[in-house]
């Protein structure tokens, strides 16, 4: 056969082989990370966040300018004799409401949002596997929640430090340990936490495919979780509490005892990957075969 | 081989149906004209071809593979645009087909700067790749996404209305790209509505009715398949008429001082010698082809308006 009588589609096709699939690698889930971390609504929902410490310790510094002696419940009363409690102080504050709604909105967004821009069509096609874009969706849901975490906890120490100082930790028990054995403990805390946010994670994810209306999604996700706090303060439907997915969050105190009381935290964990497994299936199982007209 | 192949493809919406045994066939190295009015259909077809949606029933295959199962080895030498463009908002253009390369598992992370500014250039957004996507005119828009289909080689496009919302400038522009494009050997699947672009750019064309596809050929065989008409212009038509009749003309019509009908292969010499011999006086003669928007009116029993 001469050159001649090659033709122009076979040319066409030598002249591009098939590309070949590479590595699995992390550049989805860094490209996740860099459109949530790096929008303006984010990043102010982060800057809320990281000014609760700061509120707390600049309350109590104005209301107690002599340190030590504080009075009062809860982590608040400890703040003036050692700054390591703002950070304990801001994170029992946020839990309720802060915490959750930044992970409902990451959460919620994270389908909807990209159904709602008419994006969703063209990473299908590109194309990323379904059940890859729920994975890497809720990677980056547990990355934004463990960072939100760290973030309250990290600010309310470098605050609190700065305004009453450090120094050993006097524990829930009344044993004192010292200063680098609370900051593990304080780590385990944001740990503790970050999985119970987790778990809220996955079911905003489960919501975010059921609609192309991401603001709708968090706000249900909002609803659910005071839904849930609101059910757990009637003492009638204490046989519903274990099952509730906020009722083991504030258990967390018992990483501050000494030693450090398990049974909770324990079926808080357990309580944790349970929700967490059962709504990301629930997400994928609604997902995978949908049709997508968005 | 074809390129896009489909087999009773159907895609019922609860009662409403809204593909409807779609037997298409897009032979590779050619440019498609997908033509239907707008909701006819094409969209959802467009869908179910990238396994968006799922068929209720039928089966199909893109560059031999079949879908869905083949999607994750075939779709990346598939680009696509359905349904006008989806970026995010606040996201520069380049960011956006950034984020594109970076999800492609086939894509080599050395070379997106390069494919991405190769991709823009060839839209000719160079100049404002910096720009929110949310600042773009929807021109702007329409070239962001044909960069998006364009982001590495392919050897399959399907466009859906590519050229929509383009001034005429950009319409020229868009469809010399889709030229030079196929050109390369990429085969081209293109949606539209305008008959004159299936004209410009289409060697071939499939005709969508109501979910349904009533007509697909290449367009010369299209042409070549509408009988000619004669048209004889005299002040006796009714005469004309059956005479062209006698010599068995299909179509056969008396106008006020003319009688048309279909050659169906007769010489037309042969018609105007008849005439003349029976002494119907004959003052004009005239062979047309139909042009192609009667040929779809014909098969569509409409013009191109929205179905319903």
């Amino acid at each position: 056969m001469s050159a001649a009588e090659v033709s122009a589609a076979d040319l066409a096709v030598a002249a591009r082989p098939p590309r070949p699939a590479r590595a699995p690698s992390t550049r989805f889930l860094r490209s996740e990370l860099r459109l949530i971390f790096g929008r303006r609504r984010n990043q102010a929902g982060l800057g809320v966040l990281a000014a609760v410490p700061l509120v707390i310790a600049v309350a109590v510094r104005i209301a107690n300018p002599e340190p030590g002696t504080g009075e009062g419940p809860d982590f608040f009363s400890s703040i003036t004799g050692n700054g390591f409690f703002v950070a304990l102080a801001a994170l029992t504050v946020s839990l309720p409401l802060f915490l959750p709604l930044a992970v409902a909105t990451i959460a919620g967004d994270s389908i909807a949002g990209e159904a709602n821009a008419g994006t969703l069509r063209y990473l299908l096609t590109v194309p990323v596997h379904r059940t890859r874009a729920l994975l890497v969706k809720f990677a980056a849901i547990v990355t934004f929640a463990v960072t939100a975490t760290l973030l309250v906890a990290g600010v309310g120490l470098l605050a609190g430090l700065a305004l009453f100082g450090g120094g050993p930790v006097t524990l829930l028990s009344g044993v004192q340990v010292g200063f680098g054995d609370g900051l593990l403990r304080l780590l385990a805390v944001c740990g503790y936490l970050a999985i119970g946010l987790c778990a809220l994670g996955a079911l905003g994810l489960f919501v975010s495919t059921l609609t192309e209306q991401p603001i709708g999604a968090t706000i249900a996700v909002v609803i659910l979780t005071v839904t849930s706090f609101v059910l757990d303060s009637i003492p009638q439907l204490s046989w519903l509490h274990p099952y509730l997915l906020t009722h083991w969050w504030m258990s967390f105190g018992d990483l501050l005892r000494e030693p450090v009381f398990l049974p909770d935290l324990r079926l808080g964990l357990l309580s944790a990957g349970a929700y967490a497994v059962v709504f990301w299936t629930a997400a994928w199982a609604r997902f995978a075969g949908r049709d997508i007209t968005s | 081989m074809n390129a896009v192949e489909s087999h009773g493809l159907t895609k019922r919406f609860g009662r409403q149906v809204a593909v409807d045994a779609v037997d298409l066939a897009v032979p590779q190295g050619t440019v498609y004209g997908f033509l239907g009015p707008n909701g006819s259909g094409k969209t959802t077809t467009i869908r179910l071809l990238l396994g968006l949606v799922r068929p209720t029933a039928g089966r199909h295959a893109l560059l031999g593979a079949p879908m869905p199962g083949g999607a994750g080895a075939v779709l990346p030498r598939v680009g696509t645009l359905v349904e006008g463009p989806g970026f995010h908002p606040y996201l520069s253009g380049r960011d956006n087909l950034r984020r594109l390369d970076a999800v492609d598992r086939y894509a080599d992370p050395a070379g997106t700067r390069r494919r991405v500014d190769a991709a823009l250039a060839r839209v000719g957004l160079s100049a404002a790749a910096g720009k929110h996507y949310r600042a773009y005119s929807l021109g702007m828009r329409q070239r962001l996404a044909l960069a998006a289909a364009t982001l590495s080689p392919r050897e399959l496009l399907i466009l859906d209305e590519p050229t929509n919302g383009l001034d005429p400038q950009g319409t020229r522009e868009v469809r010399a790209l889709i030229a030079a494009l196929a050109r390369e050997g990429t085969t081209v699947l293109l949606s539209t509505h305008l008959l004159s672009e299936v004209e410009q750019i289409c060697s071939h064309v499939g005709v969508m009715h109501r979910g349904r596809l009533v007509a697909q050929s290449s367009l010369a065989q299209l042409r070549a398949s509408a009988a000619p008409q004669v048209r004889v212009e005299t002040d006796r038509p009714t005469e004309a008429a059956r005479v062209l009749r006698e010599l068995g003309l299909s179509g056969v019509a008396v106008q006020a001082e003319a009688a048309t009908g279909g050659l169906d292969g007769l010489a037309p010499e042969k018609v105007v010698a008849t005439l003349v011999h029976d002494g119907v006086p004959v003052r004009g003669f005239a062979v047309a082809a139909p042009d192609l928007e009667d040929v779809f009116v014909s098969l569509t029993g409409e013009g191109f308006d929205v179905s319903g």
